[in-house]
């Protein structure tokens, strides 16, 4: 089992190196983020009652990177879809391997794909920009990225292996992901200062939302507050049932 | 080999239930190669999906390479190889990596893969083309290299689906010597579907024809030829003669299944060659011009009209068959 998700890593990694450019265009926007919505940021904080702590730096930083989490992950199902397409997953179908393994090895290929942008991100907002955060608290939001993509990149291959076609994939994408996004508070925090009762409410129910939480308290140095302990049970849970939904569909037969 | 035993598949939609396969019964004996014959739309990538674990029955059973298909169908993995009707090489992938990553799929070691692979490589005429992306490869290449993908663990099964669909008539005939030599010199059992007559009746030793999810006729190509009675002559003549040729034609011994189109006339006769003689004296004695005639030994496509009451290529314009 374990052999085969290697191999099945090894696979899409070799296909991914091949067009390296792909990781360097899923960051992109984030990068885009950081240079024209970071200066802005640093001026409404400063001037904004009902922040959370932290500069500028510390309340963006960690939500693009969540945004990466969620956002790059959810289109890992158009390469299931292409695979599909091309008869690629129906001939890794009738091979020995695990069905299992088919999605693990995918899915922990997205994560390795996904912490390489994450690392290039921090580091670019430490060394452009200024951010100041502890390391341990940095290691620490990367390994929630991590899980975050494990969880994302999940639900969107169960997600592509259910509706199989390429038509109804992205607007069902978009119609999930754009609530998901503003409900997690990336750009703005939806603390209960700043958000109407009802949005915080809203954003309460959101599982990432209380992701963004925590990782913006890592980023603070700030490891015995709630957020941070609420923030990585959720995220557990969530990834393992989203790890599951994946686990299911591909043993469904027509997955 | 195969023993399948009333294997069925429903697809059942919203809008609408499609019986793609309604209770198949299949012997695949070792070493055969049979073919798997039938319009668009029949159910034979439906039947060769659930015999390769692709697909569950929706009722039946089936052993296939010693395993039970229901039961145990990694062990059926394990043991067959399978050709997509479509293929299954990624186009953004080398010849050689989608050749290496399939053996250790399968449990080989890298050199051993490695190894494999260069044999396969040569054996199907894909030398050379190790180091290209897939999606440069030609028609034929790409099949070739699809079909090695289904062979890198030398299974003893192997099931091809629609081999040569959409290849050019050369590409078709290299690709049948491959796939005999595979039954001949290495003893594997191959099963394959296929649309085209020539292929089945070139081809396979054993033929199941079937037709709307029902296996419709069975038996090596001459003794389905056989059980069409007789020769099939055409007679071309003058258009207001059609009807008294006909007549004529319907007096032979043994006539029968006479038809007339606007100015021709066909039947069918137990022997074509003794037939035309007096066919000729009896025109000629009506003073009926001849002005072409024909006579053709039967066909598959003659098998396939006489159990199913409609031609395999005007069945191939079902609208809407995949
Ligand atoms: N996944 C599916 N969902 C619904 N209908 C299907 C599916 N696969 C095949 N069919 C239907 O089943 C019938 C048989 O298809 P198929 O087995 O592909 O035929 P063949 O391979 O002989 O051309 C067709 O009517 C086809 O439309
Ligand atoms: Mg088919």
């Amino acid at each position: 089992m374990l052999r085969e998700t290697w191999l099945v890593f090894r696979r899409h990694t070799a296909v991914s190196l091949r067009s390296p450019a792909w990781v360097i265009i899923g960051i992109i926007q984030p990068v885009l983020y950081l240079v024209l919505f970071g200066p802005l940021m640093e001026k409404i904080v400063a001037n904004t009652p009902g922040f959370p702590p932290g500069d500028a730096w510390q309340i963006l930083t960690p939500g693009l990177l969540v945004q990466l989490g969620l956002f790059g992950s959810m289109f890992a199902g158009f390469a299931l879809l292409a695979d599909i397409s091309t008869g690629v997953l129906e001939r890794m179908r009738v091979t020995p391997v695990r069905r299992l393994a088919l999605l693990l090895g995918r899915v922990l290929h997205d994560m390795v794909q996904l912490l390489v942008q994450a690392v290039l991100l921090v580091v670019l907002a430490a060394l452009v920009f200024g951010l100041r955060a502890p390391l341990a608290g940095v290691a620490l939001c990367l390994v929630m990225v991590a899980l975050l993509g494990i969880c994302l990149s999940s639900c969107s291959y169960a997600v592509a292996a259910i509706l199989r076609s390429e038509e109804t994939f992205p607007p069902v994408l978009t119609s999930v992901s754009v609530p998901l996004l503003l409900l997690t508070g990336i750009l703005v925090p939806i603390t209960m200062d700043l958000a109407p009762r009802w949005l915080y409410v809203l954003s309460r129910i959101n599982p990432f939302a209380h992701v963004m939480d925590a990782e913006r308290a890592a980023f603070r140095g700030e490891y015995s507050v709630d957020a941070l302990l609420t923030g990585s049970v959720v995220l557990c849970v969530v990834t393992v049932l989203a790890v599951w939904w994946g686990a299911r569909t591909f043993h469904r037969e027509n997955a | 080999m195969i023993e399948a035993r009333g294997l069925a598949r429903t697809f059942k939609s919203r809008s609408r239930t499609v019986e793609a396969v309604r209770g198949v019964d299949i012997d695949v004996a070792a070493g055969e190669l049979v073919g798997f014959l039938g319009p668009n739309g029949a159910g034979k990538t439906t039947t060769l999906r659930m015999l390769t674990t692709l697909l569950r029955p929706s009722a039946g059973s089936a052993t296939v390479a010693g395993r039970d298909l229901l039961t145990d169908s990694l062990g059926v993995r394990r043991q067959i190889g399978y050709v997509a009707q479509g293929g299954g090489s990624a186009p953004e992938c080398r010849v050689v990596e989608e050749i290496e990553i399939q053996g250790r799929f399968y449990g080989l070691s890298k050199a051993e893969s490695i190894r494999r692979g260069r044999a396969l490589a040569e054996h199907l005429d894909l030398d050379g083309l190790e180091q290209r992306l897939v999606r440069t490869l030609s028609g034929g290449q790409k099949r070739r290299l699809d079909i090695a993908l289904g062979l890198i663990h030398s299974p003893r099964l192997v099931f091809l689906d629609e081999p040569t669909s959409g290849l050019d008539p050369q590409s078709r005939a290299n690709l049948w010597q491959h796939i005999r030599s595979l039954r001949d010199e290495h003893g594997v059992t191959v099963f394959l579907t296929t649309h085209y007559l020539d292929e089945a009746d070139a081809l396979c030793d054993r033929v199941l024809v079937i037709d709307d999810g029902t296996i419709v006729a069975a038996g090596s190509p001459d003794e389905l030829k056989s059980t069409v009675s007789g020769d099939g002559v055409t007679v071309g003549v003058p258009a207001e003669s059609t009807v008294d040729a006909a007549e004529i034609a319907g007096h032979l011994p043994g006539a029968h299944e006479v038809s007339t189109t606007e100015d021709t006339v066909s039947f069918r006769v137990p022997r074509g060659d003794t037939a035309l003689p007096e066919l000729l004296r009896a025109l000629e004695a009506k003073g009926i011009a001849m002005t072409s005639i024909q006579v053709q030994r039967p066909s598959l496509d003659d098998v396939f009209l006489t159990v199913t009451g409609r031609s395999l290529r005007d069945a191939q314009e079902v609208p809407g068959a995949a």
